[in-house]
C-alpha cells in the first residue's frame, strides 16, 4: 500500500491558508490560532491531532463555514488565488460543493434521512449547473457511482440512507464530494466509524480519486496510521496550532516535535516490534489551554521557557517546519519509532494455565436468528484472549453470553472455574457476579451522569463487600490509584472528565469488585489513538500485576499484540482462526485473518 | 395486503375498541351521578312516588344497568342514539345541527392556528435569539399560561364591549338561517380556540426546527452550496414537521373537547354547550352520544397523525415491510 506516485510538492499550490484564527463567539477564546497550510495539486495533506485540537474547525473554515458559537476572526483561505473568506454569500454558495467540497465524519448523520440518495446526489450537480441537461447530470452521477464502486441503477438511487450500510453511505458522501470535479476536498475523519476492511476500501477510493482528478485534499484524522499510506505531507495540530508540518517520511523518520513523536509511538504496531506508548493526559479544550506551548504539561522535554512563550516557526529543511523550543535536540534523537517506543516487552506467558472460562459448542440466537454457531474456546488463568472481528462477527455477542448479558436463547456450555454458569447474570450467585466484570464500549453512556465518581465507585463495594465508611473510602482511593486517576476526583461528575479518564473510571469500577475475569468490550474504540495506547498499557499492567484473566474484544487486530497471549479471529458467528498471538499474526492460516491483516493500516 | 393498509386497519380496530371502553366508562360514570333523569324531568313533582315510578318505567330506568347499556349500544351500532330524556325526541335529530356548528368552529380554528403556528414556529427557529423570536416566545408562553375562558373574556371585553365594539358578544347561531349569513358569530369563539392551541404547536415546531437546523445533514446541505431556500424547504422543514405532527393532532383533538367551555362562554349552540346542559339534566343518552363523538375525534386525529408521521418518515415507511 505504498504511495504509487512521488510527492507532488513542486506542483502548483491550489489551496493556501494563512494566519487563520477561529474563536468562540461571543467569548473570543481561541479555538485555532495562526494556522497556515499549503496544499498542491494532486496532493493529500494529513491534518492530525487529538480530539479538541481544532482540526475539524479548520476543515470547515476552508469552506467559510462555522458551527453556531464559533467564528473566523482573521486569516485568509485562498483557492487558486481567490480569498474564500472575503466572498459574499452568493459567491460562497457557488464554490461550496463546486470548487471545494467536504466529506463528513459520520455520513449516516450527514445524509438526509428523508431524502432518497439519488435526490441528494443529483441536487449538488443541479445547483452548480453541471452539464447542460438533466441527461448530462445523470450520466455524471452514474460515472461517480461507478468510481466509488456503487451500483447506479434506478433502484439503488431510490434508496434512503438507512437502507445502505455504513461503508455505502460513506461512498455516497465521497461520490457527492467529487461530483463537480472540485479543486479542493476536505475529508473529516471519513473512516472513523468504519470497519478496517471498509476503511481500506474507502482509503483506496480517496487515493485513486485525488490522484486521477488532481485534487488538493485535506485529510483530517486523529490516527496517524490511517494517513501514513495516503498523505504526501502531514500537519500535526495541538491545541489549535500547527506544531509541525513536513512530508510523511520527514515526520515519521525524524519528527522534530515531541508531540509528533508521541503520537507515532501510540500507534499500535501489528508487527509487534515496538512497545505501545500512550500520551499521558489529554489535549486541552479551548479556554483551558495553558500559556506558552500548550503541550508543555504533557511533554518530557519541557523547560521553563516552554510555559512562557509559544515558539516561532523554525525550518528544519525546506517544507519541514516545526514549532518547539528544543526541536534540534528532539530531532537529534533520530528515528521516531525506535527512539520513543523502544522494543516491545514480550507479553508474559503465565505458567499456570488452568481454564477460568470455558465455552463449549455455544450457539446463540438473536430473537429467532442464529448469530453464533457452535463456538468453543477458553480463557486460561492469568491469560488474555482477544476476540477480533468486524461488526456483526458475533464477538460482542460471545462476550455478553459469558457475562450473562445476552437476553436471547443460548445453547451449549459456558463454565467458570469448572462450574456451569447460569445464562442470565441475575440468576448467578453474588460471588460469580463479583468475579466476572464487564467494561463497556462507550465510557460516555456506561457511567451514570447524575452520580458522582464516589457514588459510582461505591456501588460495587456496597453490593459485594461489607465495609465501614473509612474502608470504603480507602478502597475507592486505591482503585483510582490503580488506574492512575487522582483521588480528588471523587466528588466530581463523569461529564467533568475527558473520554480517556472516563474509561479509566469504568475500569476502576470493575476493579473495585476485585474480579477474577475482566471482559473488555471494544473499550478503546471511542478514544483517540494516543489515549487508546494509554488504556492498553494500563490494562496490560493490571493483568500482569493482579494476575487477572481477560477477554479483550476488539475490531483492531493491531492492538492484540500489546495485550493478549491468545487470539480468536471471528467472522459470521464462527471462530475462523485461534492460536497464540505471535503465531496467528506472523503466519495466519485463514483467508479472513490474512485479509484483516492486510487491511489494517500500519506505519 | 399493503403494510400501510394493514396498519391502518389494525389501528381502526383499536380505535373502535377505545370507543367501546369510553362508552363503558361514561355509562358507569352517569350511573354514579346523584339523582336520575326522572327526578330531573319531574323537578318538585318527583316527591310524588307514583308519578316518579311511572316516569322511570317509561324511560327504562328500572331495567338492570347491564341491560340498559347493551340496549343502548345496540342502538348506537344501528345508528339509533336513543331518545333524549329531557326533550323526548331522538338524539340524532337534536345534535345534528350542533355537531355541524361545532365542527365548523373547530375547523376554522384549526385552519387558522395550524398554518400560523407552523410559520411562526419555523420563523422563530430561523431567527433564533432575535427580538422577534423573544417576542413570540413571551407571547406564546403568556397565552399558553391563560385558561381559554380568560382569553375568551378578554376578547369579548376588547372587541364586543367597551373598547371596540365590532363583534357580537354572544354567538347565538340561528339554526333557521344559513351559516354563511352569520359568519361573524364564529369569529370570536374561533379566535379564542386559535389562541389557546397555537402557542403549543408554535413552541414544539420551533424546538424541532432548531434541532434539525443544527443537524449534520443541514450543515452538509449548506456545504454542498445549496441555496438557503432549498436547504430549508427540502432538507430542514420536512424533517422538523414529523415531531410536530403528533402535538398538532393532540391539540386539534383537544379542540373538540375544549369547545365545551368556550361554547358555553359565547352561548354558542354546539355540542359543548349541549353537553353541559345534558349533564345538568341527567340526559344520559345525550351525554353518551356527545362523549362518544368527542372520543371519536381524538381517535381519528391520533390515527391521522400516526399515518402522516409514517408517510413523512422513510425509515418508518420502509420499516413496515
Amino acid at each position: 500500500m505504498a504511495p504509487d506516485a512521488a510527492p507532488t510538492r513542486e506542483g502548483e499550490a491550489v489551496l493556501k491558508v494563512e494566519g487563520l484564527r477561529i474563536v468562540l463567539d461571543p467569548s473570543g477564546i481561541d479555538i485555532d490560532d495562526d494556522v497556515s497550510l499549503v496544499i498542491h495539486r494532486g496532493e493529500v495533506l494529513g491534518l492530525v491531532g487529538e480530539s479538541a485540537s481544532g482540526k475539524t474547525t479548520v476543515g470547515t473554515s476552508l469552506l467559510d463555514y462555522q458551527r453556531r458559537g464559533a467564528k473566523i476572526a482573521e486569516g485568509r483561505v485562498q483557492i487558486d488565488g481567490q480569498d474564500v473568506l472575503a466572498m459574499d454569500q452568493r459567491a460562497l454558495r457557488g464554490i461550496r460543493g463546486g470548487r471545494i467540497s467536504y466529506v463528513p465524519q459520520d455520513s449516516s448523520a450527514a445524509l438526509n434521512p428523508a431524502l432518497r440518495i439519488g435526490t441528494q446526489l443529483l441536487e449538488i450537480l443541479e445547483v452548480h449547473g453541471f452539464g447542460s441537461s438533466q441527461q448530462d447530470r445523470e450520466e455524471r452521477l452514474a460515472q461517480m457511482m461507478g468510481e466509488v464502486l456503487l451500483p447506479s441503477d434506478k433502484q439503488f438511487l431510490r434508496r434512503y440512507p438507512h437502507q445502505l450500510s455504513g461503508g455505502q453511505q460513506q461512498r455516497v458522501a465521497i461520490a457527492m464530494a467529487f461530483a463537480n470535479r472540485p479543486k479542493v476536498i476536505v475529508l473529516d475523519e471519513p473512516t472513523t466509524a468504519l470497519d478496517v476492511t471498509t476503511q481500506a476500501h474507502v482509503l483506496d477510493t480517496v487515493r485513486d480519486l485525488t490522484r486521477s482528478y488532481g485534487v488538493a485534499a485535506l485529510y483530517i484524522t486523529h490516527d496517524l496510521a490511517v494517513v501514513s499510506n495516503l498523505a504526501d505531507r502531514i500537519a500535526v495540530m495541538y491545541a489549535g496550532k500547527v506544531v509541525e508540518v513536513g512530508t510523511r517520511d520527514e515526520l515519521f523518520d525524524e519528527g522534530h516535535h515531541p508531540y509528533t513523536r508521541k503520537l507515532l509511538a501510540s500507534i499500535p504496531d501489528i508487527t509487534g516490534q515496538r512497545a505501545l506508548r500512550g500520551i499521558p493526559g489529554w489535549a486541552p479544550r479551548p479556554g483551558q489551554r495553558p500559556p506558552g506551548c500548550a503541550f508543555a504539561p504533557r511533554c518530557d522535554w519541557a523547560v521553563d521557557k516552554c510555559g512562557e512563550a509559544f515558539p516561532p516557526v523554525e525550518t528544519v529543511s525546506p517544507g519541514h517546519e516545526v514549532r518547539c523550543w528544543r526541536q534540534q535536540e528532539v530531532g537529534a534523537r533520530g528515528s521516531v519509532l525506535q527512539a520513543e517506543a523502544g522494543e516491545r516487552e514480550a507479553v508474559l506467558m503465565p505458567e499456570d494455565d488452568e481454564q477460568v472460562i470455558s465455552v463449549r459448542n455455544v450457539t446463540a440466537f438473536y430473537q429467532h436468528k442464529e448469530t453464533l454457531h457452535g463456538i468453543t474456546t477458553s480463557v486460561a488463568q492469568g491469560h488474555c484472549l482477544s476476540l477480533v472481528g468486524e461488526s456483526g462477527s458475533g464477538k460482542t455477542t460471545l462476550a455478553r453470553c459469558i457475562a450473562g448479558l445476552h437476553p436471547h436463547k443460548i445453547v451449549g456450555d459456558i463454565e467458570f472455574e469448572g462450574k456451569p454458569l447460569a445464562r442470565d447474570a441475575r440468576d448467578r450467585s453474588r460471588s460469580i457476579r463479583q468475579a466476572i466484570q464487564y467494561i463497556f464500549q462507550s465510557p460516555y453512556s456506561s457511567l451514570n451522569p447524575r452520580k458522582t465518581i464516589a457514588q459510582i465507585l461505591s456501588q460495587p463495594l456496597k453490593v459485594f463487600f461489607d465495609l465501614s465508611r473509612d474502608e470504603m473510602e480507602d478502597r475507592m482511593v486505591k482503585v483510582l490509584e490503580q488506574v492512575a486517576l487522582d483521588s480528588s476526583l471523587l466528588s466530581r461528575y463523569p461529564d467533568q472528565l475527558s473520554g480517556g479518564e472516563r474509561q479509566r473510571l469504568a475500569i476502576a469500577r470493575s476493579l473495585a469488585a476485585e474480579p477474577t475475569v475482566l471482559i473488555c468490550d471494544e473499550v478503546t474504540s471511542w478514544l483517540d489513538v494516543s489515549v487508546q495506547a494509554a488504556i492498553i498499557e494500563l490494562l496490560a499492567q493490571l493483568q500482569r500485576d493482579m494476575g487477572l484473566s481477560m477477554l479483550f474484544v476488539t475490531h483492531n487486530l493491531a492492538l492484540v499484540r500489546s495485550i493478549s497471549q491468545e487470539v480468536a479471529v471471528m467472522n459470521d458467528g464462527r471462530i475462523v482462526e485461534y492460536g497464540l498471538v505471535d503465531a496467528v499474526l506472523e503466519d495466519p492460516q485463514a483467508d479472513y485473518t490474512k485479509k484483516l491483516l492486510s487491511d489494517t493500516p500500519t506505519v | 395486503m399493503p403494510p400501510l393498509l394493514k396498519l391502518i386497519l389494525i389501528r381502526i380496530g383499536l380505535g373502535v375498541l377505545t370507543l367501546l371502553l369510553v362508552s363503558v366508562v361514561v355509562f358507569v360514570a352517569t350511573q354514579a351521578l346523584p339523582g336520575d333523569a326522572a327526578k330531573a324531568i319531574l323537578g318538585r313533582e318527583a316527591a310524588n312516588k307514583d308519578r316518579y315510578e311511572a316516569v322511570k318505567e317509561q324511560l327504562g330506568l328500572n331495567k338492570p344497568v347491564l341491560q340498559q347499556y347493551v340496549g343502548w349500544l345496540g342502538g348506537v351500532v344501528t345508528g339509533d342514539l336513543g331518545d333524549s330524556l329531557a326533550q323526548g325526541s331522538p338524539v340524532t335529530g337534536l345534535i345534528g345541527r350542533r355537531v355541524v356548528n361545532s365542527f365548523i368552529l373547530v375547523f376554522v380554528a384549526a385552519l387558522v392556528s395550524v398554518p400560523v403556528s407552523l410559520i411562526l414556529g419555523s420563523i422563530t427557529a430561523l431567527r433564533r435569539d432575535t427580538k422577534f423570536d423573544t417576542g413570540v416566545t413571551v407571547g406564546s408562553l403568556t397565552l399558553a399560561a391563560l385558561p381559554e375562558f380568560v382569553i375568551g373574556i378578554i376578547l369579548i371585553l376588547l372587541f364586543a364591549t367597551q373598547v371596540i365594539k365590532v363583534m357580537p358578544a354572544t354567538s347565538r347561531v340561528d339554526s333557521g338561517l344559513p351559516i354563511l349569513q352569520q359568519l361573524e358569530l364564529f369569529v370570536l369563539p374561533a379566535l379564542t380556540l386559535t389562541l389557546a392551541v397555537a402557542p403549543y404547536i408554535t413552541r414544539i415546531l420551533r424546538a424541532s426546527t432548531i434541532e434539525v437546523l443544527e443537524s449534520e445533514y443541514v450543515m452538509m446541505a449548506r456545504l454542498k452550496g445549496l441555496p438557503e431556500r432549498l436547504v430549508l424547504n427540502r432538507h430542514a422543514l420536512p424533517n422538523a414537521l414529523a415531531p410536530a405532527l403528533q402535538v398538532t393532532a393532540l391539540n386539534l383533538a383537544w379542540l373538540a373537547g375544549g369547545v365545551v367551555v368556550v361554547e358555553y362562554l359565547f352561548a354558542f349552540p354546539g355540542i359543548g354547550s349541549l353537553l353541559v346542559d345534558s349533564v345538568a339534566n341527567r340526559d344520559m343518552p345525550m351525554v353518551q352520544a356527545i362523549t362518544l363523538i368527542i372520543a371519536a375525534v381524538y381517535v381519528v386525529a391520533n390515527l391521522t397523525a400516526d399515518i402522516l408521521t409514517i408517510l413523512v418518515s422513510p425509515r418508518l415507511r420502509t420499516g413496515l415491510r
